[in-house]
């Protein structure tokens, strides 16, 4: 056993379990800036940021420490290939919070309108999968990943249903115009955290099982070695 | 050019003790083959079955089928007729000390009764110098030079230039670079790449980044037991088996 290695790979794992939260609470924030049209949230959301974009540039070196000095193979380095992918789905994350957030201090300078979309709920769904990805990371499941990967195409519906009324409605209430807008753009940021989410999923599924389901790989032929046989 | 190695339930024994479990594999015409594994685990025995030196041990014997291109190793083929299809490259440089850079290539082919003119001998020994990597660094000196007066990683090429004189079809390495310094193994392992133009290759490793380096396909070996053969991208990404998996990522081993 490598007690070394081992422990660096420990240590990174858990530096990606505090970016993710810190990540997924950015997403959680901003929402909830959104439900109380709360400037102050939004600012704490802004100033977060920073400690989002430390995080990152700390695990890539953790992650690139270790691939040069310890020339990782099979699940390690597939492990390392992950976390170096997650790390970058989750700074990308905390930019779609601070999009939201800064939509929302839009908003905040005008008098509240009634607007015909589910915001919350629609947070509340990424937020989930967002948790899960994390879990799925965190417990080095697949079936977990997988059920991320199915919860896409929800969201996706929700962010097309919001483009629908909300373009209706700025169609019907001008004057909701710009918060109409600022609206739709959060159901856009908030799809985009949700495929960041996917993509997480993606990459714990590569790590777990091997498996590239990017891009619908699965269903392209697998290449078959073409000389040598399997002894016992 | 290089032959495929067919090898068939090959067992392999020291007095009482077997050594290799009914091993069955195919290296490429014209590929290399790594062979990676603990210390132990027959690794080099089945290395040695091919060229049949392990017969040579004492109370040692093996069952089962060697097949070099057409040419079935064990049976209706004398040892020394195999060898001449069989190149060898040891762990240890081992040239022959007092004899000259030119003596030590020649050697291989005079040991085969080679008949030869001086200059065929000559164009010989400057063939396989060139194709060893070695010809730019000992053409002026060829016959003054001995083989013991050049660097480790000299007299590898040396040795593997010995070895290619007799124009085998596949070359044997058991652990090449295990003596040599970083910038000598990437000869060696450059010079691999440019042999598989000719020659097949089976080459023993403990380096796992060695054999991810220069092999197309890597077997991997478990007290006597072949566990996987794989490509070798497969092996080091995403090997099937638990055992290979644990040991290429150091968990035993």
């Amino acid at each position: 056993m490598r007690t070394r290695f081992q422990q660096g790979l420990d240590e990174l794992r858990e530096k990606l379990l505090r970016m993710g939260g810190l990540a997924e609470q950015a997403v959680e924030r901003a929402c909830q800036a959104y439900i109380d049209r709360d400037l102050n949230g939004c600012h704490q959301v802004l100033e977060n940021e920073t400690l989002i974009n430390a995080a990152e540039r700390d695990i890539d070196e953790t992650a690139f420490d270790l691939m040069a000095m310890q020339q990782p193979m099979a699940v390690d380095l597939r492990f390392l290939l992950a976390v170096v992918k997650i790390n970058a789905d989750l700074e990308r994350v905390g930019d779609q919070a601070v999009n939201i957030a800064e939509r929302v201090m839009d908003m905040v300078e005008l008098p509240a309108v009634e607007l015909p979309v589910d915001i919350p709920r629609m947070a509340t769904a990424v937020s989930a999968m967002v948790r899960r990805s994390l879990e799925s990371f965190v417990e080095g499941k697949a079936e977990l990943a997988q059920a991320v990967l199915e919860m896409d195409n929800v969201v996706d519906r929700m962010r097309d249903d919001a483009f629908i009324v909300l373009v209706k409605k700025m169609n019907t209430n001008p004057e909701a115009t710009r918060q109409a807008l600022d609206a739709l753009l959060i159901a856009r940021n908030l799809e985009r955290v949700a495929d960041h989410a996917t993509n997480i999923a993606e990459d714990v599924i590569f790590w777990v099982r091997g498996d590239d389901v990017r891009h619908n790989a699965a269903q392209e032929a697998p290449v078959q070695p073409t000389a040598g046989t399997t002894g016992s | 050019m290089g032959v495929s190695i067919q090898v068939k339930n090959l067992n392999a024994w020291f007095g009482k003790k077997q050594a290799l479990f009914d091993i069955t594999m195919t290296a490429a015409a014209n590929h290399c083959t790594a062979l990676i594994g603990p210390s132990g685990c027959g690794k080099s025995t089945f290395v040695r079955c091919i060229n049949r030196m392990h017969e040579t041990i004492p109370d040692a014997k093996a069952t089962g089928s060697v097949k070099i291109g057409e040419v079935d190793a064990y049976n209706g083929t004398s040892a020394p007729q195999l060898r001449r299809r069989v190149g060898m490259v040891f762990q240890k440089p081992n040239p022959f000390p007092t004899m000259s850079v030119y003596d030590n290539v020649a050697a291989g082919l005079k040991l085969n009764r080679f008949r030869s003119n001086a200059k065929q001998m000559d164009e010989i020994v400057e063939r396989s110098l060139k194709n060893a990597a070695l010809w730019d660094e000992v053409k002026d000196d060829l016959k003054k030079k001995s083989g013991a007066s050049l660097s480790g990683g000299q007299q590898q090429r040396l040795c593997i230039a010995r070895a290619l004189a007799v124009e085998p079809e596949v070359v044997l390495m058991d652990e090449p670079c295990s003596a040599l310094d970083p910038i000598s193994t990437g000869k060696i392992e450059d010079l691999i790449f440019q042999l598989k133009q000719n020659y097949t290759i089976l080459i023993v490793t403990h380096n796992m980044q060695q054999a991810a380096r220069v092999a197309e396909y890597t077997g991997f070996f478990l007290l006597g037991k072949l566990i996987e053969f794989e490509k070798t991208t497969k092996i080091f990404t995403t090997p099937s088996d638990k055992r290979t998996e644990d040991y290429i990522t150091g968990r035993f081993g």
